[in-house]
C-alpha cells in the first residue's frame, strides 16, 4: 500500500476512526488540538459522535458514560488537561470501563510550555488518579507507531475493560511523516454484556459503578483488578532493542529522544564505541525483565537514560530493572529543549570512561 | 382481592437506606412510576450522583451508571449522544448539582442535551453529615456554618431552576415538592412531562424537587415538612419556571 504523508495528531484521529471509535469527547489544548479538530469534521461523516466539552473533566466523564453504555470512546488532551482527566481515569479503572486516552505531552509543571515534554511519565505509569490502578501506556516513537498503537489501544482496552493511554510527546503530535494504513490483527473480544444499554427484557439491571462501600467487597474488587493488571504485565509488555547484541553502553529512551538516540548510536559506532538503544514501547507494563537480563550481560558496562524531563522519571523504572548491576547516568531537558545527538554521544562516552 | 396499591415495577426489592422522614424514597417512587406509566422503563438508563442518593443504582429497576461527584450531566451526555432514542436521566442532589457540578449541569443545559435531570434540593450536604450547601438558606445552621449561613460569608443561596431556565437549551424547568398529596401529584405530573418532552426531542428538561433532611436539619420528619413549606418554598418558589410548550401558545 502506498505511503501517505500525515501530521501526527490528525493521523491519531484518523486511526481512531478506522479502529471503530464510536464517539470522541475533547477540549482544545496545545499541542493536541488537531485531534478534536479532525474529529469534529470527520466523526459526523461516519455517523459517529463528536462533542466539544466544557472542560477536560467533562470530556472524560462523557467518555465514562459512553464507554459504560458499550461504546468505543476516546478523548485526547495534553499534560495540564490530562491532569484534569485523572478523576475520570480512576473512575474508568474502578468501574472497569474500556477507553482510549491520548496524551500529547508538553512541558510542565503547571502551565509549563506548549513545547514537547515527557514529564507525565509518573502520572501515566503510576495510575495518576486516586487508588490502586494501572493503565496500559503505549509510547509511539514515530507516526506509524502512533497510528498502529491508537488502533490497537481500543482492542486492548476492550479486552481488559480498562483505560489505555497513548502517550506521545508534542513533537510526534505536531510533525508530519509518511505512514502506511495497515490492517492490524484483531483481538478476540467478548461481547459487552455488562454495558448499560437499557434492560430490553434482560432479567437484571446492568450497573456501572466503582463504589464498594463494604471494605471486604472493596478488597475483593481490588484483588480482581490486581489480577487483571498482572495479566496485562504478562501479555502486553513491549520494547525494542537496537544494536544491543554487542553494546557496552546502552541508552534507554522512549518517544522522540529514542529517535535522536538512533543517530547518536550511529555516530558512536563510527567512532568505535559499541552503543545500543533499549526503548520501552509500553511504559506500563515496563519491560523490566528484558532490561534486567540485558544489564546482566557481561559486555554491558553502563546505561545512559535520556528523557525530555529535567529530573528524570523513567530512570526510576530503569533503576528498578537494572537493580544496581551496572551504573546508570542521566541526560535530560524539560519542555521543548531536545537532548541533542552531541550530548548523547558525550554522555555515553563519559559513562563508559567512568567504568573502565 | 383488588390490588389498590403496590410498589412500582420501576423499583427493585432492595431495602432503601434513607433516613426516616427523608423524601428521597418518595421521589424515587415518582420517577419509577413515571417511567413505567410512560412505557420507558425497559429502555431507560439512569445516572446517579455522589451524595445521599449514591446508591440509587440499587433501587431503580433500570440500567444505571454511578457518576463521579457532580459529573452526572457529562456522563448522561456521553450516554444520550450515543443512544439518542432512549430515555436518559440524572438524579442529583444539591451539593452534587449546585456546587461541584455546576459546570456540567450548565453546559448540558446550554447544549440542550436531551435528557431529564431530577434535582433533589434539601438545602444541605446530607451524606457527609450536614455541611452547608450552596442552597442552604440564610440563617440556617449547618456543620460548616454552625452559627447560621450569612450573606456576607457565603453569599445568597443559588436558585438552579431559574438559572438554568435562562438558557435556550433548557426547554422545561419546574420546581416542586412532595410535602403533601397535592404537591406530590404536581411533582409526578412535572416528572412525567419532563420525560415526555425529552422523548419528543425538545431539549434539556429539569425538575427541582424540594426535599427534607430531618437528620441533618435536627428536626422530626413532621417538623421538617413544616419547615420546608415555610422556609424553603418561600425562597425557592414552587411552580413552572419555564415551559416552551406554554410559551409557544
Amino acid at each position: 500500500m502506498a505511503k501517505e504523508l500525515w501530521k501526527g495528531n490528525e493521523a491519531i484521529a484518523e486511526a481512531a476512526i478506522r479502529a471503530g471509535c464510536d464517539c470522541f469527547f475533547g477540549y482544545p489544548i496545545t499541542p493536541q488540538s488537531e485531534v478534536p479538530e479532525y474529529m469534529s469534521l470527520h466523526m459526523p461523516e461516519h455517523g459517529k459522535v463528536f462533542v466539544q466539552s466544557e472542560s477536560e473533566v467533562a470530556a472524560i466523564n462523557m467518555v465514562y458514560g459512553a464507554a459504560g453504555s458499550g461504546m468505543r470512546a476516546m478523548t485526547s488532551s495534553s499534560s495540564p488537561g490530562i491532569s484534569l482527566k485523572q478523576e475520570g481515569i480512576t473512575y474508568l479503572a474502578g468501574a472497569e470501563l474500556p477507553a482510549v486516552i491520548v496524551n500529547c505531552m508538553r512541558g510542565g509543571p503547571g502551565l509549563g510550555t506548549i513545547q514537547p515534554g515527557q514529564g507525565d511519565y509518573y502520572q501515566a505509569t503510576r495510575g495518576g488518579g486516586n487508588g490502586d490502578y494501572r493503565t496500559v501506556v503505549l509510547a509511539p516513537s514515530n507516526i506509524q507507531e502512533a497510528v498502529d498503537f491508537t488502533q490497537e489501544a481500543f482492542d486492548i482496552a476492550d479486552q481488559y475493560r480498562n483505560p489505555v493511554m497513548v502517550v506521545c510527546d508534542g513533537l510526534i503530535g505536531q510533525m508530519m511523516e509518511p505512514i502506511e494504513w495497515r490492517e492490524l490483527p484483531k483481538r478476540n473480544l467478548a461481547p459487552k454484556d455488562w454495558a448499560t444499554t437499557g434492560k430490553h427484557g434482560r432479567d437484571h439491571t446492568n450497573v456501572v459503578n466503582s463504589l464498594f462501600i463494604d471494605p471486604n467487597e472493596c478488597d475483593v474488587h481490588n484483588d480482581h483488578l490486581a489480577a487483571k493488571y498482572a495479566e496485562m504485565e504478562k501479555n502486553e509488555v513491549r520494547w525494542d532493542e537496537h544494536n544491543c547484541e554487542d553494546a557496552e553502553v546502552i541508552i534507554t529512551a522512549y518517544g522522540t529522544p529514542a529517535r535522536i538516540a538512533l543517530t547518536a548510536i550511529e555516530q558512536l559506532r563510527e567512532e568505535g564505541v559499541k552503543a545500543g538503544l533499549f526503548r520501552p514501547i509500553t511504559l506500563w507494563p515496563f519491560p523490566e525483565k528484558a532490561l534486567h537480563d540485558l544489564a546482566a550481560k557481561p559486555q554491558v558496562k553502563a546505561f545512559v537514560d535520556v528523557e525530555m524531563s529535567s529530573t528524570g522519571q523513567m530512570i526510576d523504572d530503569v533503576r528498578l530493572a537494572v537493580e544496581g548491576q551496572k551504573p546508570i547516568s542521566y541526560l535530560g531537558h524539560a519542555g521543548g529543549v531536545m537532548p541533542t545527538v552531541e550530548e548523547m554521544v558525550e554522555a555515553a562516552k563519559k559513562a563508559l570512561k567512568e567504568v573502565k | 382481592m383488588a390490588i389498590v396499591y403496590q410498589k412500582s415495577a420501576g423499583l427493585t426489592d432492595k431495602q432503601l437506606h434513607y433516613c426516616p422522614g427523608c423524601h428521597h424514597g418518595i421521589i424515587h417512587k415518582l420517577v419509577a412510576e413515571s417511567l413505567v406509566e410512560l412505557g420507558l422503563l425497559d429502555d431507560a438508563i439512569g445516572v446517579c450522583p455522589v451524595g445521599c442518593s449514591v446508591f440509587a443504582y440499587n433501587y431503580f429497576n433500570c440500567d444505571m451508571q454511578e457518576a463521579a461527584h457532580g459529573r452526572a450531566p457529562a456522563v448522561a451526555t456521553g450516554i444520550k449522544r450515543t443512544h439518542p432514542n432512549q430515555p436518559i436521566f440524572t438524579y442529583q442532589g444539591d451539593g452534587d448539582l449546585a456546587s461541584i457540578g455546576t459546570a456540567e449541569i450548565v453546559h448540558a443545559a446550554m447544549r440542550g442535551e436531551k435528557f431529564t435531570t431530577i434535582f433533589v434540593n434539601n438545602a444541605i450536604y446530607g451524606m457527609t453529615g450536614g455541611q452547608m450547601a450552596p442552597t442552604t438558606l440564610i440563617g440556617q445552621k449547618a456543620t460548616t456554618c454552625p452559627l447560621g449561613r450569612t450573606k456576607e460569608q457565603a453569599g445568597m443561596p443559588i436558585r438552579m431552576a431559574e438559572m438554568l431556565a435562562t438558557l435556550d437549551g433548557c426547554v422545561y424547568a419546574e420546581r416542586v415538592c412532595v410535602a403533601d398529596m397535592a404537591n406530590l401529584n404536581k411533582a409526578k405530573k412535572a416528572i412525567k412531562k419532563a420525560f415526555q418532552l425529552q422523548m419528543e426531542n425538545k431539549g434539556f428538561t429539569f425538575v427541582e424537587v424540594l426535599s427534607t433532611c430531618p437528620t441533618n436539619w435536627g428536626m422530626t420528619p413532621l417538623k421538617a415538612v413544616e419547615w420546608l413549606k415555610e422556609n424553603m418554598a418561600a425562597y425557592y418558589p414552587l411552580g413552572v419556571v419555564k415551559d416552551i410548550e406554554t410559551e409557544a401558545k
